[in-house]
């Protein structure tokens, strides 16, 4: 999203919203509540050859197989570890299901819309078009992941793509 | 509730009508028509009309209003029936579905052709009777012709509208608002009264009682409704609206139609013997069938699907607290129980998506009489075993090669039948369908009398072709030989086959429903091409296999034999390519840990196990670890969340609630090669020093 459309969405949008806010490392980020299904833990993931190291594989989630993305791995986390703190967030973006494993998840999150700051444009690992802004949080800073548009991008290789395949 | 509401239920009875009429055609004997044929088609048209006025579908309704006449006409003898004419009824029939098609997918439906057929169906009126049939307009048609005609759009103008008593039987609260809701859009409501056996609403509307009777009967059924005219504003249309059920209620108590349309117009008849006489039948035919969407069918599947996984975790979970002496003979027995109850659920639900091979049969005797027609050739169609079930998906599938394998039959197969005579067969020729089951597969069989395949002449094609074969190939990997592409033995290309493209295509198609393709023949008699498919795609005879730590399932269809391989039986080739000898005849070897990078599996070739596997007509021998057992796994879908996988077709669920992956035999072998390719470019031989050694020792 470019600052304008962002400034444009902030204005439409005058009430607050809730977020769910997760850490990955050091940092926080935070995802739209109303895309979140669900917060399991990690396990009994089976895995897919031949796929980018990102897609850790899929699991089983009540009968519907769903994949799982090590946002870690994606954002080039040093450390990635699996331990019983490891969180599966489990959300649903344009009709699908998909896990996304964070290092862990902290609370939800009210932000009132002059709380969300547009984000620079300066990400290369995280583009800014992934982000739907940074909120500010007293002394916390928030990063605002537009979850839609992350996993259904062409990097993520979650999708078939009309053009590759 | 909005009227469009009903749209759905129009379009699908509407088909279910227009397919009927194609049937009822088909079954006319043009010389000495049945008369009961003949008005079960004349109904059909009618209902048409009716829904399609109704919904404002005015092409379609237009179409149908012309064919319906003529039809009046054909039932009271005044239009002798020909087959050229049945044609062109089979042709506006063809239409007045691409209509629907359109209205379905909210076009407009093709001018052109709406045109062409309506003036077609005008001329033959002009040529066989010499009536004009832009019917409503003229005199001729209108008054003694079709009281139905004069429906609609001419009531409506003339009158301000027509007084009504329109009665509900036995209708529920429920139902009985929504049908006073749809009575106040049509018309002004004037009185309504009743209790729930019988409610009288009295209706000033400027719809035929027909066309209320129409839309009524998309939520009830015919004989719950009766409506009769009471003095009415503009006595005329009232009367005749009046008139026209009792004229049609002889007919419908002639006919007990054997597929006789759900929605007959007959519904105001109930006093008559009609009722009496059709009405335990249709009760009975009406009653014990639903209409559920196909998304609910497959929820309820996959729920149930659920049920058996879970119930097989806890069968895992009792049998090992067994292990342990801490088990409980009444846990036992209620997970015995629940066993028994589950796999007894299972059968009923997929049972559910079962549909009869009718479905696909039914559309065959058209296909036939065209093709034969074109062809100048005789043919009698006999179909057998019609209640054989099948799954849904697998028959909307099936449909397409089934057309080309016959259309194919009636070309090549069955002889002119001059030919025929002149070598002492019937004149006409023979071609039977049948369907039936045999083990967990259903056996569909095209077979004709005709001549048979040449394997002489396959063979000499072949080598023309530049394939390689040889004099001593069986009988039937020669007839296979047609299903190679850009095979074809016609000596002149027709209309209806001999380019050679479609019969891989058929094979493809049936392969990639988990099926096969077998051809016996024999020359002079005749060819029985027979499709062997699974029952249902949504649960799969799996064997399941170990690598390193994973587990994968292999289609049991896939698998012909296992073995372990010894280290004489495996050769380099060109480096990096392996193969092994199995009883004469080389195999290509594909490691399963190589090409899907499992960790920790077993790398030398003699400690593993060769899997020899056939997919879409490749062999080859694969490598596992482990070979587990087999089972029935349900299948799911990967691409429903993710994507398409190479060398996997799909997923499945194991017993500890894990997820397995299906492999996808000639996708493997496609990955594999790729994987050669790319590796080269990387220089990376160290995984085939094994081979290596192999070569020298």
């Amino acid at each position: 999203m470019s600052q304008a459309n962002s400034g444009a969405v902030l204005t439409a949008e005058a009430e607050s919203r809730e977020f769910l806010v997760f850490s990955l490392g050091e940092e926080e980020y935070a995802v739209d509540i109303l895309k979140v299904q669900e917060i399991r833990g990690y396990e009994n993931v089976t895995r897919i050859a031949n796929a980018p190291d990102f897609i850790k594989g899929v699991t089983n989630l009540r009968g519907v197989i769903v994949p799982i993305v090590d946002l870690r791995i994606k954002f080039h986390l040093e450390s990635v570890e699996y331990g019983g703190q490891t969180v599966v967030i489990v959300v649903n973006v344009a009709d699908r299901v998909v896990g996304i494993v964070v290092d862990g998840v902290s609370d939800v999150m009210t932000l009132t819309p002059d709380q969300i700051k547009p984000a620079p444009e300066f990400g290369v690992t995280l583009s800014s078009d992934f982000l739907s802004g940074l909120g500010s949080l007293d002394d916390r800073m928030l990063v605002l992941v537009d979850i839609d548009k992350l996993l259904t991008s062409e990097e993520m290789a979650l999708v078939d793509s009309t053009s590759s395949h | 509730m909005d009227i469009a509401d009903f749209y759905d239920t129009f379009f699908e009875e509407a088909e279910e009508l227009l397919a009927d009429m194609e049937q009822l055609l088909l079954e006319l004997d043009v010389d000495d028509p049945d008369s009961e044929q003949l008005n079960a088609i004349f109904r059909a048209a009618h209902s048409i009309k009716g829904g399609a006025g109704t919904f404002g579908f005015s092409v379609l309704q237009k179409t149908t209003h012309i064919l319906e006449n003529l039809l009046d006409y054909a039932r009271k003898g005044e239009l002798t029936l020909r087959a050229d004419l049945v044609d062109t009824f089979l042709e506006a029939k063809d239409i007045m579905h691409e209509q629907l098609d359109a209205y379905r997918s909210e076009e407009e439906p093709d001018q052109e052709a709406f045109e062409r057929i309506c003036q077609t169906l005008q001329q033959i009126a002009l040529d066989e009777i010499g009536a004009s049939l832009d019917a409503p307009a003229t005199p001729a048609a209108q008054p003694k012709a079709t009281p139905a005609a004069s429906s609609d759009t001419e009531d409506a103008a003339q009158s301000g509208g027509n007084h009504l008593v329109v009665a509900l039987l036995n209708v529920n609260d429920k139902d009985r608002t929504l049908l006073v809701e749809e009575l106040e859009q049509l018309g002004d409501v004037l009185a309504q009264s009743g209790d729930e056996k019988r409610y009288e609403v009295t209706l000033k509307s400027s719809d035929s009682a027909d066309d209320i009777e129409a839309v009524m009967c998309f939520i009830i059924e015919p004989d719950q409704i009766e409506i009769n005219a009471i003095a009415s504003v503009a006595a005329e249309p009232g009367a005749v609206d009046a008139a026209s059920p009792e004229q049609e209620a002889p007919e419908a108590a002639a006919a007990p139609a054997p597929k006789a349309p759900a929605s007959q117009p007959t519904a105001e008849a109930s006093p008559a013997k009609a009722a009496a006489k059709e009405k335990p039948k249709k009760a009975a035919a009406e009653s014990s069938s639903i209409r559920v969407s196909v998304d609910k069918v497959d929820q309820i599947i996959n729920l149930v699907g659920e049920l058996i996984i879970t119930q097989s975790m806890l069968d895992q979970t009792v049998s090992d607290l067994e292990d342990q002496s801490v088990g409980n003979s009444s846990l036992q027995n209620g997970m015995s129980l629940l066993q028994r109850n589950a796999r007894d659920l299972q059968e009923s639900v997929m049972s559910i998506r079962m549909i009869p091979m009718e479905f696909v049969f039914s559309r065959f005797p058209r296909v036939v009489r065209d093709t034969a027609g074109k062809l100048n050739k005789e043919i009698e169609l006999i179909t057998e075993g019609k209640s054989t079930e099948l799954d849904k998906s697998l028959v909307e599938r099936i449909t397409d090669p089934l057309t080309h394998l016959v259309r194919n039959s009636l070309d090549h197969g069955v002889e002119m039948p001059d030919v025929r005579e002149a070598i002492g067969k019937p004149r006409v020729g023979k071609l039977t369908l049948s369907a039936r089951h045999q083990g967990g597969n259903i056996l569909i069989e095209v077979r004709d009398d005709g001549a048979g395949m040449d394997r002489d002449r396959l063979l000499a094609k072949a080598r023309e072709n530049g394939l390689n074969v040889s004099d001593t190939m069986s009988d039937d990997d020669v007839f296979q030989l047609i299903f190679a592409p850009g095979f074809s033995t016609a000596n002149e290309v027709t209309d209806v086959s001999g380019r050679g493209v479609g019969m891989d295509v058929v094979k493809r198609n049936i392969q990639s429903m988990g099926g096969r393709v077998e051809i016996q023949s024999k020359l002079g008699e005749g060819t029985n091409t027979r499709i062997v498919l699974p029952l249902t795609l949504a649960i799969l005879d799996g064997m399941s296999i170990k690598v390193g730590g994973e587990t994968f399932i292999l289609p049991l269809s896939t698998v012909l034999e296992s073995l372990q391989p010894s280290k004489d039986d495996m050769y380099a080739m060109a480096g990096d390519d392996v193969v092994i000898k199995v009883r004469d005849e080389y195999l290509p070897v594909i490691a399963i840990h190589e090409v899907l990078d499992v960790e920790n599996a077993i790398t030398d070739p003699t400690k593993s196990i060769a899997v020899i596997v056939q997919g879409e007509g490749r062999r080859y021998a694969m490598l596992v670890d482990e070979l587990i057992g087999q089972q029935q796994v349900v299948v799911k879908n990967l691409e429903d969340n993710y994507r398409k996988v190479p060398g996997i077709s799909s997923a499945t669920i194991l017993g500890d609630g894990s997820v397995a992956l299906i492999l996808d035999i000639s996708g493997l072998h496609r990955l594999s090669r790729l994987k050669k390719e790319a590796g080269k470019k990387v220089v990376n031989n160290q995984n085939f020093s094994f081979y290596k050694e192999a070569e020298t020792s």
